[in-house]
């Protein structure tokens, strides 16, 4: 009788109740994968001098989340315990070359600028430990919605620094020229008088502007959110 | 605690499941991939000569790539004696397999752009970067011995520093207008320099920071152009 009544109470969890909700919410502010727990770093470093590829990037990590966590969480109960983590390699390895092999044929210079780092999802931290975290202990439903929020929370935090790296950096939006000194730009330094004195920083083409963007990011969420502010 | 026999079947099954899946899937994609592999590389030919096409390479459509390359070029193979071959087309020879030859049984693509006012002759050369292989087209006018334009690329040289052969369109200006062969006909290619251009004719600016890698274009052009220097003079006799 015990089991007929929790099956029930299963088969009652709304699709899109509080909880569900949460799961999307949460890793985008307070528990983000990058600011908050500040896993999938060298990534966040590597594809961010663009946006265009860093959009490419985010919904390519979301998909394989996403999916891996579904999988991962379908299969929990045969995986064996002690070849798991194996298993959660080869489940993510496999979308990764899905991934990989559809975006070559779709677009490939995207593809030729993103080469190595669309393999190296395989490596992010934060797939891997939304397996484990997560999806080896929940059902699938909520499990696919925790990788779609956690690709999500990485994702946004990809554009953001490299709408940030571009603009500062190459003086365009998703390759649309905004400012720099020729007309083929918006603002045109060269004959506005008011931002003659504007000039692009490289060094934000460099990887070590990430992390001061993402250090500057860090600190205004810390600063605007109450939850994360440390009392000790 | 799972038996061992379930964790083998496990682990073969999955093996199976996923690599037949991928197989399938990467048979399927891969005439996108080449397809795609082809209209690249021809971008990347014609690229050297961006300012002679008559039109703007970077937003025409792949389709368009495609046509143009057809119309405008005429493809040549040569050996490594630079003489002719018959029946290799030069847009299906790949520099990183001929390398691996033989010196003496390497082929060579020559593309030959026969534009409205005048002709230009792109060879493809190849070369060692700081990290790993660079590479480049050349074009010359038709007096072969002034440069019209050149295109670089590389594996992985460091974004900012290295691989700003390829990013940067003021680097690869210097080269226009330079010539490879001296004042007394000597083939003296085109030098990259650091601090000082000595010989205005034959040599460019090196790129601060990245003195490996402008070694290697200034190795590569004067490596990859010399085997093209029969087919130029045989050219020039006639």
């Amino acid at each position: 009788m015990a089991e007929v009544e929790t099956k029930v109470a299963q088969e009652k969890e709304p699709l899109f109740g509080k909880k569900e909700r949460q799961l999307i919410i949460d890793p985008l502010n307070d528990n983000n994968p990058i600011t908050v727990q500040v896993l999938g770093i060298c990534s966040a470093l590597a594809v961010t001098t663009l946006v265009k590829p860093a959009i490419i990037m985010a919904l390519s990590a979301t998909f394989v989340i996403a999916f891996a966590n579904l999988t991962i969480s379908l299969l929990r109960k045969g995986i064996p315990k002690q070849i798991r983590m194996i298993v959660q390699l080869v489940v993510i390895a496999f979308l990764v070359t899905v991934v990989e092999q559809v975006l070559k044929a779709a677009n490939y210079p995207i593809w030729k600028q993103l080469s190595v780092y669309i393999g190296l999802i395989i490596t992010n931290c934060i797939v891997m430990g939304r397996l484990e975290a997560f999806a080896m202990a929940n059902k699938p439903w909520r499990s696919f919605l925790d990788g779609l929020g956690n690709g999500a929370g990485y994702g946004i935090i990809l554009i953001i620094v490299a709408a940030a790296r571009e603009l500062f950096g190459k003086g365009s939006l998703m390759g649309f020229n905004i400012i720099g000194n020729s007309s083929q730009y918006l603002i045109d330094t060269t004959t506005n008088s008011f931002f003659s004195w504007y000039m692009p920083n490289n060094v934000m083409v460099l990887p070590a502007a990430a992390l001061f963007v993402i250090g500057v990011i860090i600190w205004v969420q810390r600063a605007r959110n109450q939850k994360l502010i440390d009392v000790s | 605690m799972h038996s061992n026999k379930y964790i083998t079947v496990y682990t073969v099954a999955m093996t199976l499941i996923v690599s037949v899946v991928l197989a399938i899937i990467v048979t399927g994609l891969r005439p996108a991939h080449e397809a795609n592999e082809a209209v690249f590389k021809k971008r990347d030919i014609l690229s050297a000569i961006k300012n002679e096409l008559p039109v703007d390479l970077e937003s025409i459509s792949d389709q368009e790539v495609l046509s143009l390359f057809n119309e405008r070029i005429e493809q040549v193979t040569l050996d490594a004696n630079g003489q002719p071959v018959e029946g290799v087309k030069a847009e299906t020879i790949d520099m990183a397999k001929e390398e691996k030859k033989p010196e003496a049984e390497r082929l060579y693509p020559m593309y030959i752009y026969k534009g409205e006012k005048s002709t230009f002759y792109l060879v493809s050369v190849r070369g060692n970067g700081l990290w790993d292989k660079i590479w480049g087209t050349i074009a010359l006018q038709d007096d072969f011995n002034t440069i019209a334009g050149v295109s670089f690329d590389h594996v992985t040289e460091t974004a900012g520093l290295g691989a700003e052969i390829k990013d940067s369109p003021a680097f690869k200006q210097q080269f226009v207008g330079k010539k490879i062969y001296n004042d007394e006909n000597e083939f003296v290619s085109v030098a990259v320099v650091k601090g000082g251009i000595k010989k205005p004719e034959h040599q460019v600016d090196a790129i601060a920071g990245a003195t490996i890698t402008s070694n290697g274009v200034t190795e590569m052009m004067e490596n990859g152009l010399e085997v093209y220097l029969p087919y130029f003079e045989s050219k020039k006799n006639k």
